[in-house]
């Protein structure tokens, strides 16, 4: 079975062509506009622009459904336990009180707890197709070659990209590993204890470790008889010089964080929005 | 006179990790646009000699030396391996490993990439260089997306784009089945000109010799013991002596008491020339003429109408039906991609079916768990490194029965016993990092074996292995068999097939194509040209010398060659 998550995918999208390093700027840009804010307004915008750009670069349900799950897992038991154990928290936050009607007890479901959940709710949902972007559409080499370019050593950049593209490598023999002992009769399911579960981990890893540290041995042997490490530089064949849609691309981010301060600074007077008031 | 491009002159080597030398006092010359193979068994040194004309060693791995080494002039003592590796391209055995590139260009660009060469300049060389190996039209895809064949086509690239004038091949055979085999072979003899000298590391003797070959040098022990023209090496007893195997056509003659000459031309099947002694080769046929006896036992496993695919539209498997018998064992073969892998995960139940059933002795395997199914079941990794997790070879065969919280008593007794079958008493209480690959294969072995699966299966039991490490593990997986054990075997090893294996089921496509005596399928040209096997050359002998029933002649063979081993 071929894994293909977080692996590079290559197709030729507006997304895809765009250099690493922009990637990697925007998505620093916009992950840090949705952390220091708490407006919604706000946060829709990077939201449909994150989700806009997911279906730009032809990203597919089914590449990330696994990882989809485990996020919406997450974000569900989050929901429910920061009502659990906070119900009141947009109440202090906001200054009002709106019920919208009682559970039991403490548990009143107001109006102000609710866009404060909401809005943690879509920070979280809102970033995430961002991660997938950049994982799903950078060439580890491309990118790598662009990081060189802003002055990074070449020996770092190399090494950066063989690890991102020996993952799925990785992934791939822990299957194998992991199948093979669990045929031996290694419980990985959640029937066995936690402790137990670690331990049967390990006589996973330690296999793995091995065979990745033959990987390398080999994999370094070849690079030195195609003369890796000859010169003080090197060249990259799969270099992508910024052109004018990167240069673009990066300048809307740049304006979305500085928007979302100026919104932040003027609009709201700190980061919540307050439409309560 | 020609100049040498390499010269060993009273060279040793000795790795610093080890007591002794590993080369001892090397003379060889090889001349400029020489074709030249290094034959020997596994630890005889040849790769170590591959490894000092490409300049890992000294470079990688240290040592010391004896004597010089001369490569196009200069003395290697004074070269760097950069120095070196502008003379001398290597392809290393495991293409996969290899790659450093995401796409066949960037890879084949990489030593361009090191050699800082502009990125325009660099595009029109990757082009150029990739048609010559025909791979221009995929040199956007990720080469592990790719064919063994053109994986190797992709390392190939990878180094004839630094214009080396020397091309050292390390195992080139190991990874790829014979079909791909063959091709590769061919390839090499393409792309050697007059100014390319090449150095082929093998231990596939006959395969090797489907093209022409200047000289072969066999090297055992760290010493060259022969080092002359193909016709004179296989003309002597010395391949045998050593360890390498013969061509199957040789060795037939030999058993018919035909002198091999280097005058008849033994280098190649289809030079070969009899000389007049056919009906040697009649009467030793006559004398041995015996026919296989298939197993006839009761159906142990049934595979039922077996239909799987991983994503609902492209089937992996189609409908396939095998039977398997009590105390069988079956190759189980077909090119990458078959559906051969797949076939074993749902047997040791990996992956369910989407349709079919496994029936052992009756009941449904399908309703068990991975768990479950191993007491029934056991599957073996081609490669031991990726089961082992324990220190001492004790825990690593007790550990399924640990898990399953047998009492340690009851654990020394069955652990004891199978070490006992498995060869393995003497190293009870050994490290496993202190053994052999071999060894290491059977401690694998052993520790599927401890759970009394009824059914074992192999994946590429023998890939990579020289001819004496493979006799020792198939010998071994024999005399388990001989007690009773059924056996499947995963492989595109054609002497496998033909020696140890009586039935082979075919897959090609996800569909059965052939169910029948392994060499009947050998002789099959057209279920050979499905699962990229090769024919056997004891067909093509058979015919050259007119015999008019050549399967029979290469059963008998068979036989002929099984009842020798038992008797040494």
């Amino acid at each position: 079975m071929k894994i293909k998550l977080f692996s590079y995918n290559q197709l030729d999208t507006f997304v895809h062509r765009l250099s690493g390093f922009t990637k990697l700027i925007c998505f620093l840009l916009l992950t840090t506009t949705v952390m220091l804010t708490y407006d919604i307004r706000v946060i829709m915008f990077v939201l449909v622009i994150s989700f806009y750009m997911n279906n730009v670069a032809k990203i597919t349900f089914k590449q990330i459904k696994p990882m989809l799950i485990y996020v919406a897992i997450f974000l569900i038991t989050n929901f429910i336990l920061t009502f659990t154990f906070a119900p009141m928290q947009g109440v202090e936050i906001y200054g009002t009180k709106n019920v919208i009607f009682t559970i039991f007890g403490p548990y009143v479901v107001t109006q102000e707890q609710l866009l404060y959940q909401t809005t943690k709710l879509f920070k979280y949902l809102s970033v995430i197709p961002l991660g997938i972007i950049f994982f799903l559409t950078t060439n580890p080499s491309e990118f790598a070659s662009s990081l060189n370019k802003m002055g990074l050593s070449y020996k770092v950049c190399t090494v950066l990209s063989l690890t991102l593209r020996y993952f799925p490598d990785v992934q791939r023999d822990y299957n194998s590993i992991s199948l093979s002992q669990q045929a031996r009769g290694l419980d990985m399911s959640r029937k066995e204890k936690l402790f137990t579960r670690l331990k049967n981990i390990i006589s996973i890893l330690i296999p793995l470790i091995f065979s990745t540290l033959d990987r390398i041995e080999l994999i370094s042997n070849a690079m030195d008889l195609r003369g890796y490490g000859k010169s003080k530089t090197r060249t990259w064949y799969s270099y992508k010089p910024l052109n004018k849609n990167d240069y673009i691309t990066m300048f809307i981010s740049a304006i979305i964080f500085v928007a979302s301060l100026l919104v932040s600074k003027y609009i709201n007077n700190g980061i919540y929005w307050n439409p309560f008031i | 006179m020609k100049k040498p491009v390499i010269e060993f002159k009273n060279f040793s080597f000795k790795y610093h990790s080890q007591a002794d030398y590993t080369l001892h006092d090397i003379n060889l010359k090889i001349y400029k646009g020489e074709k030249i193979l290094i034959i020997g068994p596994s630890g005889s040194g040849k790769s170590t000699l591959g490894n000092c004309i490409n300049g890992l060693i000294p470079n990688s791995y240290t040592g010391d030396i004896k004597g010089d080494l001369i490569i196009v002039d200069k003395n290697t003592k004074n070269s760097s391996i950069f120095d070196i590796s502008k003379e001398v391209g290597t392809v290393l055995q495991d293409s996969d490993g290899q790659f450093v590139g995401l796409s066949v260009g960037e890879d084949i660009a990489f030593a361009l990439e090191n050699d800082n060469v502009l990125q325009e300049e660099m595009k029109k060389r990757v082009f150029t260089i990739s048609k010559l190996v025909n791979m221009e039209e995929l040199i956007e895809n990720n080469p592990y997306e790719l064919s063994g064949g053109q994986k190797q086509r992709v390392s190939l690239a990878g180094v004839m784009v630094e214009d080396a004038s020397i091309l050292l091949f390390d195992e080139p055979l190991a990874n790829l089945d014979p079909k791909t085999g063959k091709v590769a072979i061919e390839l090499i003899d393409d792309i050697h000109k007059e100014d390319t000298t090449i150095i082929i590391i093998e231990h596939r003797l006959e395969d090797v010799l489907h093209k022409d070959i200047d000289r072969i040098v066999l090297v055992d022990n760290g010493r060259i013991i022969i080092d002359d023209v193909p016709e004179v090496v296989l003309s002597t007893d010395l391949l045998i002596q050593y360890g390498i195997r013969e061509p199957l056509y040789v060795s037939a003659c030999r058993y018919a008491d035909i002198d091999i000459k280097s005058s008849m031309h033994p280098e190649n099947i289809e030079k070969f020339n009899m000389e007049n002694n056919e009906s040697k080769l009649h009467d030793w046929f006559s004398k041995h003429n015996v026919r296989l006896k298939p197993n006839e036992n009761e159906t142990l496993l049934k595979i039922e109408n077996l239909s799987f695919s991983y994503d609902g539209v492209r089937k992996i498997l189609e409908d396939v039906n095998v039977d398997i018998k009590k105390g069988e064992m079956l190759a189980l073969v077909g090119k990458n991609g078959a559906g051969k892998s797949t076939l074993a995960k749902l047997i040791v139940g990996f992956e369910k079916p989407d349709s079919g059933d496994i029936i052992l002795n009756g009941e449904s395997l399908l309703d068990l768990t991975i768990k479950e199914t191993a007491e029934h079941v056991g599957i073996v990794l081609q490669n031991p490194n990726q089961m082992i997790s324990k220190n001492l070879i004790f825990d690593e065969i007790a550990y399924g029965l640990r898990i399953r919280n047998i009492d340690e008593e009851e654990i020394e007794k069955r652990v004891s016993n199978v070490m006992e079958v498995c060869g393995l008493s003497p190293f009870k209480k050994w490290p496993i990092s202190a053994l052999s690959y071999g060894q290491k294969k059977r401690v694998t072995i052993a520790s599927i074996l401890v759970l009394n699966p009824k059914i074992l299966i192999l994946d590429e039991p023998t890939a990579g292995q020289d001819y004496k490490h493979y006799s020792e593990i198939m010998e071994f997986l024999k005399t388990l068999n001989e007690k009773g054990q059924t056996i499947i075997l995963i492989t595109h090893d054609m002497h496998l097939m033909l020696e140890y294996t009586y039935r082979a089921v075919v897959l090609s496509d996800g569909k059965k194509i052939a169910d029948k005596p392994s060499y009947e399928v050998l002789s099959d040209d057209e279920i050979i040209d499905k699962a990229n096997l090769k024919r056997t050359s004891l067909y093509d002998l058979a015919v050259k010398s007119k015999i008019d029933e050549p399967l029979h002649f290469i059963e008998s063979f068979i036989n002929y060659e099984r009842s020798n081993i038992n008797e040494n």
